[in-house]
């Protein structure tokens, strides 16, 4: 019998009173995908920074290859043969794809004869694992999936045997994904043992042999793919029964709400990143903007959010928007009727170090209803976020406490509370379910129908397709800071979709809406 | 103007440009690893002193400048373990850096020599001597009757003490350690996204600390020519802000070795231009000595905020690198 | 869960970090062939144990308040004001021409019009380093750097080629007249029959000094504006979300910061010289960096941070008086406290919350 490739026993890691994993014992067979499944903050990551040598373990043993290992560093790691590809990658921007190859693996202190080696090796694995990349290229001119690309490279470049990769499909297209796992299988092939770390049952079951169920720090069960079912495994990852669905009423649209005319959006550089793009919006619908991240539906929500500027005609309940002046920016949209839940709520929705009742007026901290005088009425602030903390369940339901000190979900709820309460004409919302525990997704999803059946027009932004499918009334899809076309949920399908995601225009012209 | 007035000027430009490349080298070196220090002042002050103690002490330059380079390392040392190793504001911990060489130069100068603050002046072989360069005229008279070939070698290219060849030859030294060395490529790469240094297998702390260090030796030399070299004592404050302007130069030179070499032979041109012309008139008005004093200043300012665009800063600087999963 | 209790992290962690900034310059004073404990014993005398001592010491406190809160303001959106002593040489030279060329009729009218002066020119010289950061993303750390030699040479220029009356050898501006001048707390408090404050500087902008204190803490914690302060300070991108202004804030905080760091003027020129003389700021904007640092940013902290440090001017001033330790002590335990409480904030802080969370633990575990 084989040794495992990996083995892990008894692995246990606190940061301060947060016991992160607990116990975790592992055994991955070389030559196997091996997938790792959990929710957000089930440990799956500070598992993976144990075995890449980023955090220590309390307790614990690793054996690679049989051998008892330690990791104190990613130095360690990678002498004992494992490469990483981070969910954000670790590339210096800058530099070409080849000294980033090289970047830590250089032979001798002169760069030329090592960037020559790398040049060869880099053409011989290109070869060999269908990896092919510009090696001259800059990295901050290449795409995400090429990125990744040099990230494996990188690893392989070190001779590493087994591959972990988190997350790794966050950032690709459906195809670009496909690629990805063509990849992974070529190199399965090759011997190579690779975990891959996700929470995206479909992954799991389209590519891995085993999986593993992380839950609360807690390694809860290990199975072979072929014998389990998605909803099995999602119910192992939470542990209960949960809805994989939205339960929604049909759509009763009214008058339009929102109207885009050729919306464009030059970034810092000067590029274009919208690039004239028109849509409509009315009350009571919700329309889901899908796409990959970077491909302008960023730019979408915050010029609409007044955080950028742009070109175009943007009108809100038939009235015209400031794009450029002196009214584009956040205070002037909320006056107009406009909510925004932003995409990343702790750089942009939260003040982090601000306690709740103090983010619960943010944006809205110029509304006289909130003044005394000259000054802000802390005490009616106070007051006003006691409600909005037990009405949208934020736990722990203490206004006080500082907002880093929430769970994501709970920041997330923070923030839904203070844009939804404001009753607005429009909602954007970005995202709004990144980064969040599955409990509190429904929760926020829930919020989202009723407002829209309360009547009021949301434009929703997610790089989530499922999500995106089960809320949205009808959806958009945007590529390269265009519309590519709009479909109707229930006459396309995540297929579909993906080809528009990757700025293929399908000519089946079925699902779209008329 | 005369010729030979035009060539003294800029002989003395290479003279006051020299602590000011190498402060803005030293500089290079820590930004371009992430490390914001607008410590130099204070290293360079720190390094005056000791540098003048030392020679005067011993009556050898060269003993004088490696204590200058000891007294600058122990600052950046300081620097390093508050902005490395404790993760805290780079810029404060530069603040407290100048603040505490202004100090102790004072109180250890006063303790030492009893002079005010200052050290006895020096002489031969505690200073750095000028360096005849062969065939080089040397006498006044002799310059100002040779022909203008002449006037250039003898009084602009030769009779400069060493450390000005010395920091003229660390410029293309600095350019092929950054971009053509291993060292230089992880340099670079620990200023940009320390993340990608430290998942490759390399410490970045041990990283930063040498970027800070040759930093430290650099701001060494930089004082011990001043207080050895360009002067023959050590003085209170007498860096007089050239620490702020080689900053202002680096962020001209857009972090680049040959563009800190233009940016600060300008600003000693502004400088020589402010020594040699005191006072004088332009149309029948007398433009008051205070302002040829504050020209340098007044320039720095000018030129950080119209002639730089965007100068886009190692990406990494003044971020305390934490690990993230 | 907070790591340490707030109360900790206000007094602990200042109180810590001076205690090493002392224990080092005992060192120091060690080293130069003093006596550390003599030397305290002396300062203590000098600043604290006469009614004079309070006077000096409390007058330099009046500068520290000015300067520390102006530093503090500026903090609170991230920017770092090195400039307050320029912007304080600036607005002597407002207080001067205020009180020269105004013919006031009380005191009370002048401290108003010379506040008023004093705010405007040091507002003035930090609104082009705070444009300049805002619009080309000039470095304000540098230009304000610049902004106090370039202040230094102005203030040259006025003293030596304007204000200087003729015949006059020294670089300074007349007298101001009579009637501009402030009450000391000598004249206020002092009477035949228990003579206080002797000579000393105190003067009535001590209580400028206190509501400027008071004005801070409103601001900054109470309206929209400061609000808007500190949102920036914390998150630029968060601040352009909800749609505040970074370059009316980087413009705002930093003539208030100015106008706080010039009302030292107040104090110096009027209140103290009586006329304008070339070193009246004595580095006073500096030490408001180790002030602000040290108070964490409140006012009350300031408030305690600047008594310290006048107690430490005073007493530095009565060391190199009796003794053989110059006046720059003081710089160096200024560097030292910035250190500590500025830049090694987390070596003191982690062993303290690490302490904080074993008693937590243990406390739970009962």
């Amino acid at each position: 019998m084989t040794e495992p490739a990996i083995e892990l026993n008894g692995i246990s890691k606190s940061f301060g009173p947060v016991e992160a994993n607990k116990d975790i014992s592992i055994r991955v067979m070389p030559g196997t995908i091996h997938g790792i499944i959990g929710e957000n903050g089930a440990g799956k990551s500070t598992l993976m920074s144990i075995l890449f040598g980023f955090y220590k373990a309390d307790r614990g043993e690793i054996f690679i290859h049989g051998q008892k290992t330690e990791i104190p560093d990613s130095q360690a790691a990678i002498a004992a043969g494992i490469g990483m590809v981070f969910q954000h990658f670790k590339l210096v921007e800058n530099f070409t794809v080849l000294e980033n190859v090289i970047l830590g693996a250089e032979d001798g202190g002169l760069l030329r004869p090592s960037l020559a080696k790398a040049r060869k090796t880099l053409k011989e694995l290109a070869e060999e694992y269908e990896l092919h990349v510009d090696p001259d290229a800059l990295i901050q001119d290449i795409g995400v999936g090429r990125q990744q690309r040099v990230e494996i490279l990188k690893a392989l470049y070190r001779k590493a045997d087994i591959l972990i990769l988190d997350e790794p499909t966050g950032v690709l297209t459906p195809a670009e994904a496909d690629q990805l796992f063509r990849i992974l299988g070529r190199l399965r092939e090759e011997g190579k043992t690779i975990l891959l770390i996700t929470h995206k049952l479909r992954e799991i079951m389209e590519i891995t042999d085993t999986v593993s169920v992380m839950r609360r720090g807690q390694m809860t069960a290990t199975v072979k793919t072929a014998e389990t079912s998605p909803e099995h495994l999602a119910e192992l990852m939470v542990g209960r029964k949960v809805l994989l669905r939205v339960d929604k009423k049909p759509a009763e649209p009214k008058d339009t709400v929102l109207e885009v005319q050729d919306l464009r959006v030059r970034d810092g550089k000067g590029v274009e990143r919208l690039k004239g793009v028109s849509l409509t919006l009315r009350a009571g619908e919700i329309l889901g903007i899908a796409g990959v991240s970077g491909n302008g539906q960023s730019e979408l929500l915050e010029v609409l959010g007044g955080m950028q500027t742009g070109t175009g005609h943007v009108r809100v309940n038939g009235q015209e928007i400031d794009l450029t002046g002196r009214f584009s920016d956040g205070q002037s949209r909320r006056a107009r009727g406009i909510a925004h839940v932003p995409e990343d709520r702790q750089r942009e929705g939260l003040i982090m170090e601000f306690s709740a009742w103090e983010n619960t007026v943010f944006g809205y901290h110029r509304d006289p209803a909130f003044q005394r005088g000259p000054f802000m009425d802390n005490a009616k602030i106070i007051e006003d976020a006691k409600g909005k903390i037990e009405r949208f369940d934020v736990r722990p339901p203490d206004p006080k406490l500082t907002a880093k000190n929430f769970s994501g979900g709970n920041q997330q709820k923070l923030v839904l509370a203070r844009e939804m309460e404001r009753n607005p004409d429009l909602l954007l919302i970005g995202q709004p379910t990144r980064g969040v525990d599955i409990g509190a997704i429904e929760f926020i999803h829930q919020q989202i129908i009723a407002l829209r059946d309360a009547g009021k027009a949301i434009l929703l932004v997610s790089v989530e397709l499922e999500e995106i499918l089960s809320l949205s009334d009808r959806i958009a899809v945007m590529f390269d800071g265009q519309i590519m076309g709009e479909r109707l949920p229930d006459r396309t399908d995540e297929k579909e979709l993906g080809m528009m995601m990757a700025g293929m225009s399908t000519n089946d012209t079925d699902g779209a809406v008329a | 103007m005369e010729f030979l007035t035009i060539i003294q000027v800029l002989d003395s430009t290479m003279r006051l440009a020299t602590p000011l490349l190498l402060a803005c080298l030293a500089g290079l070196y820590s930004e371009r690893a992430g490390i914001f220090d607008i410590g130099l002042e204070g290293k360079m002050l720190a390094a005056a002193l000791f540098s003048a103690a030392v020679a005067f002490a011993t009556g050898n330059v060269w003993l004088g400048m490696l204590a200058g380079i000891g007294a600058s390392l122990a600052l950046s040392l300081i620097h390093g373990v508050a902005s490395i190793t404790f993760r805290g504001n780079q810029l404060i911990s530069g603040v407290a850096i100048n603040f505490l060489a202004s100090g102790l130069t004072v109180l250890i100068a006063q303790d030492w020599f009893a002079q005010g603050g200052r050290t006895p002046s020096l002489s031969g072989a505690a200073r750095f001597e000028p360096v005849t360069l062969p065939g080089a005229l040397t006498r006044v008279r002799d310059i100002a009757e040779a022909g203008p070939v002449m006037q250039i070698y003898s009084e602009l290219i030769s009779g400069h003490t060493i450390v000005v060849y010395l920091s003229l030859l660390l410029v293309p030294l600095t350019w092929w350690a950054l971009f053509r060395t291993r060292f230089g490529l992880r340099l670079r790469a620990v200023g940009e996204n320390p993340a990608a240094v430290d998942t490759a297998g390399i410490s970045v702390v041990r990283l930063r600390f040498a970027a800070v260090m040759i930093c430290g030796i650099l701001c060494g030399i930089a004082g011990a020519y001043l207080a050895t070299a360009l002067q023959a004592q050590f003085v209170k404050e007498m860096t007089a802000g050239r620490g702020f302007i080689a900053l202002a130069a680096l962020i001209f030179a857009k972090w680049r070795p040959w563009h800190a070499l233009w940016a600060c032979l300008l600003f000693g041109l502004l400088q020589a231009i402010a020594v040699r012309f005191q006072s004088f008139d332009i149309a029948g008005v007398t433009i008051p000595v205070q302002f040829m004093e504050a020209l340098p200043y007044i320039l720095t300012v000018v030129i950080l905020a119209g002639f730089v665009g965007k100068a886009i800063p190692p990406r990494a600087g003044g971020e305390p690198y934490v690990k993230e999963r | 869960m907070e790591k340490m209790p707030k109360w900790a992290d206000a007094t602990l962690v200042p109180l810590i970090s001076l205690l090493l900034a002392a224990l080092l310059s005992a060192l120091v004073i060690l080293a130069i062939g003093e006596d550390p404990v003599a030397a305290l014993k002396l300062m203590v005398d000098g600043a604290l144990m006469r009614s004079s001592g309070w006077g000096y010491t409390l007058y330099y406190a009046t500068n520290f308040i000015f300067t520390g809160l102006a530093v503090s303001v500026a903090f609170h959106a991230r920017l770092f004001n090195i400039g307050g002593e320029g912007q304080a040489m600036l607005a002597g030279l407002g207080v001067a021409l205020c009180c020269l060329y105004i013919p006031w009729p009380h005191w009370s009218l002048a401290l108003l019009g010379a506040c008023l002066f004093a705010g405007l020119f040091g507002a003035a010289w930090a609104l082009i380093p705070a444009y300049l950061q805002a619009k080309r993303g000039s470095h304000i750390v540098i230009t304000t750097i610049m902004f106090n030699y370039i202040a230094f040479s102005v203030l040259g220029y006025m003293l030596v080629n304007v204000l200087r009356p003729a015949r006059a050898m020294e670089p300074a501006s007349p007298r101001f007249p009579e009637a501009t001048n402030l009450p000391t707390f000598e004249d206020m408090f002092s009477t035949a029959a228990a003579p206080l404050f002797k000579s000393a500087p105190v003067n009535v902008s001590f209580f400028v000094a206190l509501a400027a204190c008071v004005f801070v803490y409103l601001l900054i914690w109470r309206t929209k504006l400061g609000y808007e302060i500190r949102h920036f300070g914390f998150s630029e991108t968060a601040a352009n979300y909800a749609g505040t202004s970074g370059v009316r804030i980087t413009v705002v905080a930093m003539l208030i910061s100015g106008a706080l760091a010039g009302l030292m003027a107040v104090n110096t020129t009027q209140g103290e010289a009586e006329r304008l003389i070339l070193n009246s700021t004595e580095g006073a904007g500096f030490i408001g960096i180790a002030v602000a640092l040290m108070g964490r940013n409140h006012p009350v902290g300031v408030l305690l941070a600047a008594l310290l440090f006048g107690f430490l001017y005073q007493g530095g001033a009565e060391l190199a008086l009796w003794t053989n330790i110059p006046r720059e002590l003081i710089t160096v335990i200024q560097a030292l406290v910035i250190l500590f409480t500025g830049a090694l904030d987390h070596m003191v802080r982690a062993p303290l919350e690490r302490v904080f969370l074993a008693m937590r633990s243990k406390k739970e575990a009962l």
